[in-house]
């Protein structure tokens, strides 16, 4: 086995783990290149099958191509798609793009309490429906205790530090320095009542690999990532208003895997591009710790 | 990039396990551009002097203390390959993250500082890689640029430790002098070690080699799980599992255990292929099975025709202990070994250990928090196992108490299975709920329990 498929398997591994022992699981795709991937993993450890629902959070500025994209390939896939917004936030213009708030808060606001409330139950919940490819309110106010999410170690520092099941507790709380220990694959997977695990099975992998996974598995991404003409490309995607693309001539999966083995993007940061990392100082951990991911 | 290897650094607290690293990516170009400068101007800023170590805590809490809280993962490559380092943190609180990142790696770099010599954790975490069963181990005395570079020093050290590490039945690759701060013999060979000829830490990294794959073993596979997926007219019925050992053909007879049901493989099956007539260790697959014969998520599948596992409800075992609580015994715990969850207690505490000084702790009755222990363990329904010298994946346990992984084990023999395994005592409600169940529900299978 080489390297890809090793990491295939331990993340399979993981996702089977977790459908096992979560009585309420769910998977959150924010359309990106590892959540895509991540995806394709869930379908590889259930043979064909996604037996959980994914949860995208709408922050309202998302790129218009990647809400395209993520609607056509839930339909397609006969996806169970859940998505969740922070309405009241968004009606009273409480965003950064509407100027009313600092990166940071409009992050806590549109992503974490949104996706916070959106895992409890306690806001609501819509679900696209098969039939009329359109949204309906979804009945199910269950809270999700088991949420699968695609960071990755390698991200940045906080990242770095997360177990493969990581507990949080009912306020959302992360205490990095009492974690469960996790070896020969078992893992922490009974809790007290009100708390709920995030579950990481791509945390081993860099960037490359999820570049080289893509290629091998032929797996359809969001164009944006891609040189389209313009000399620029998304390396990382998030909200329009925080995201900028970088200067890339990457054309295809097999240019950006160059580029990122041996070009200009083999010793740059991947979230380079992303305005709320710079603040730096630790900011991004507290917002991890709330629930952001 | 053809492979990858998870390495981890152990050590004492400020023998330098973090510099190490820092300056190991710093020396590679393994560093985001910029890293290196931002972090030189950050301590400018707050009028400290650089140090490798601080590349690496990049977390609040950690550059608040100045020590590695948890296990951080740093991607590091050389032109032989990808690693991942493990950066185990020393402190003694934190053992359950230095256990949790070494038994991810296939080799760990064992860090003294030659001025300091050996201490307490340095023993501990040796102790805990020759538990937890890494082989591959490289001595790297650190500091030496506090001794003057002296040869006499390094050897003596070298003496000392490797009587030590000989008693747990670690015996290193090579013992290697290098200053982390100072860079010294980690990419390149100094004037200031002219006495030494070895490898550099580079080198022995990229000596280290990959762990074989369990492939040539008997077949192994814990069930992960059962599915029956029906959309989209999906009929098969898959007994889904992760290869732990061996190779399993279309075809072949297996065996159930411990329930001992027979059955032949119909299909290897993984999404995305087709017609898989063979799968080896480390694969996550599934089979469907000619059969149709119920199976528990939990068993442990073999070939029929290979060397089967023991089936006890009674073995001996090494366990390191992390837990908030003392191992008691008289305690029921939970057992996980594979995807198998069972109820196990203590029968028997044989000796105690102390990691750090190695010392037999006579006529205890519990084992305290970083303690080692050869104990007897009796499992509420037999299990199946391999031990130790055998199989790794089959003979490794650990020891859930209330919610917490509070332990993990190696299991060194077994032991003959007590034909009424122990049992709690049961409520009325209880005794008359089992009775219930097993009147009208014939098909759930139940086990016999004692004294019903």
């Amino acid at each position: 086995m080489d390297y890809l498929e090793k990491l295939e398997a331990q993340s399979i591994y993981i996702l089977r783990e977790a459908y096992r022992e979560f009585k309420s699981l769910a998977m959150l795709w924010s359309i990106g290149k590892d959540s895509t991937v991540l995806l394709h993993l869930a379908r590889k450890a259930f043979f064909g099958h996604v037996p959980f629902p994914l949860i995208h959070i709408d922050t309202s500025f998302k790129i218009p191509e990647m809400i395209e994209y993520r609607n056509q390939l839930a339909l397609q896939l006969k996806l169970n798609l859940i998505v969740g917004q922070n309405t009241e936030a968004l009606k009273n213009k409480k965003t950064f793009p509407h100027g009313t708030v600092d990166r940071l808060t409009c992050c806590k606001l549109l992503k974490s309490e949104a996706l916070k409330n959106t895992l409890s139950g306690n806001w609501q919940r819509l679900k696209l429906n098969h039939d009329t490819a359109s949204f309906i309110e979804d009945d199910n106010k269950e809270a999700y205790t088991g949420v699968i999410v695609g960071v990755r170690a390698d991200e940045e520092g906080s990242r770095s530090k997360e177990r493969y099941f990581s507990p949080r507790d009912k306020n959302s709380d992360w205490d990095i320095s009492d974690q469960p220990p996790e070896f020969w694959n078992q893992f922490k997977t009974e809790f007290a009542p009100n708390t709920h695990v995030r579950i990481h099975p791509l945390l081993d992998w860099t960037e490359l690999n999820i570049w080289e996974y893509i290629d091998r598995e032929n797996i359809p991404v969001v164009s944006l990532y891609f040189n389209n003409g313009s000399g620029k490309r998304y390396r990382s995607l998030g909200c329009y208003p925080c995201t900028k693309p970088v200067d890339s001539d990457a054309k295809n999966v097999k240019e950006i895997i160059e580029e990122l083995r041996t070009g200009k993007f083999a010793n740059v940061a991947e979230r380079s591009g992303r305005e709320q990392d710079k603040d730096g100082g630790g900011t991004l951990e507290e917002l991890r710790k709330e629930g952001y991911m | 990039m053809t492979e990858r290897m998870n390495i981890v650094i152990v050590g004492h607290v400020d023998h330098g396990k973090s510099t190490l690293i820092g300056r190991l990516l710093a020396d590679t170009n393994s560093l985001p551009n910029g890293k290196l400068e931002q972090t030189k101007r950050k301590c400018e800023l707050n009028s400290k002097p650089f140090e490798y170590a601080f590349l690496l805590d990049a977390l609040v809490d950690e550059q608040a203390q100045g020590i590695t809280i948890d296990t951080a993962r740093v991607f590091f490559k050389t032109k032989k390959r990808e690693y991942i380092i493990i950066d185990a943190p020393g402190h003694i609180e934190f053992l359950k993250n230095m256990v949790s990142g070494a038994a991810r790696a296939e080799a760990a770099i064992l860090l003294i500082d030659a001025n300091e010599g050996i201490a307490e954790n340095t023993k501990r975490h040796a102790f805990m890689l020759s538990l937890l069963g890494i082989r591959q181990v490289v001595v790297a005395i650190n500091k030496m640029d506090l001794v003057n570079y002296s040869k006499s020093k390094f050897d003596q050290l070298t003496y000392e430790y490797s009587e030590f590490l000989e008693s747990i039945c670690i015996s290193p690759l090579a013992y290697v002098p290098i200053s982390a701060r100072e860079g010294i013999n980690l990419i390149e060979h100094s004037y200031l070690t002219n006495w030494y000829d070895g490898p550099t830490v580079i080198e022995l990294i990229d000596n280290f080699e990959k762990e074989k794959e369990e492939s040539e073993n008997n077949f192994r596979m814990f069930v992960q799980g059962v599915y029956k997926f029906t959309a989209n007219n999906d009929n098969r019925r898959i007994i889904a599992g992760t290869i732990n050992s061996g190779t399993i053909e279309i075809g072949d007879e297996i065996i159930f255990l411990p329930s001992g049901k027979k059955s032949t493989v119909k299909t290897i099956e993984m999404f995305g292929k087709h017609s898989i007539s063979k799968a080896t260790a480390g694969q996550a697959i599934g089979l469907t099975l000619n059969t149709q014969i119920y199976v528990k998520p939990s068993e442990l599948i073999c070939k029929a025709e290979e060397t089967l596992p023991y089936t006890s409800n009674r073995f001996k075992a090494n366990v390191f202990w992390m837990g908030k609580k003392n191992l008691t015994t008289n305690k029921i715990y939970k057992l996980k070994i594979g995807t198998n969850k069972v109820e196990m207690r203590i029968e028997k505490l044989e000796t105690v250990l102390d990691a750090s000084s190695l010392q037999i702790i006579n006529g205890r009755t519990e084992v305290h928090k970083h303690e080692v222990a050869q104990l007897i363990i009796e499992t509420r329904n037999p299990i199946s196992f391999d031990l130790i010298n055998q199989i790794k994946d089959t003979s490794r346990f650990v020891i859930v108490d209330d919610y917490d992984i509070a332990g993990g084990g190696i299991i060194t023999e077994s032991l003959q299975q007590k034909t009424e395994g122990y049992v709690p005592n049961f409520s009325d409600f209880e005794n008359e709920l089992y009775n219930l169940i097993k009147k009208h529900f014939p098909h759930w299978e139940l086990k016999p329990i004692r004294g019903i």
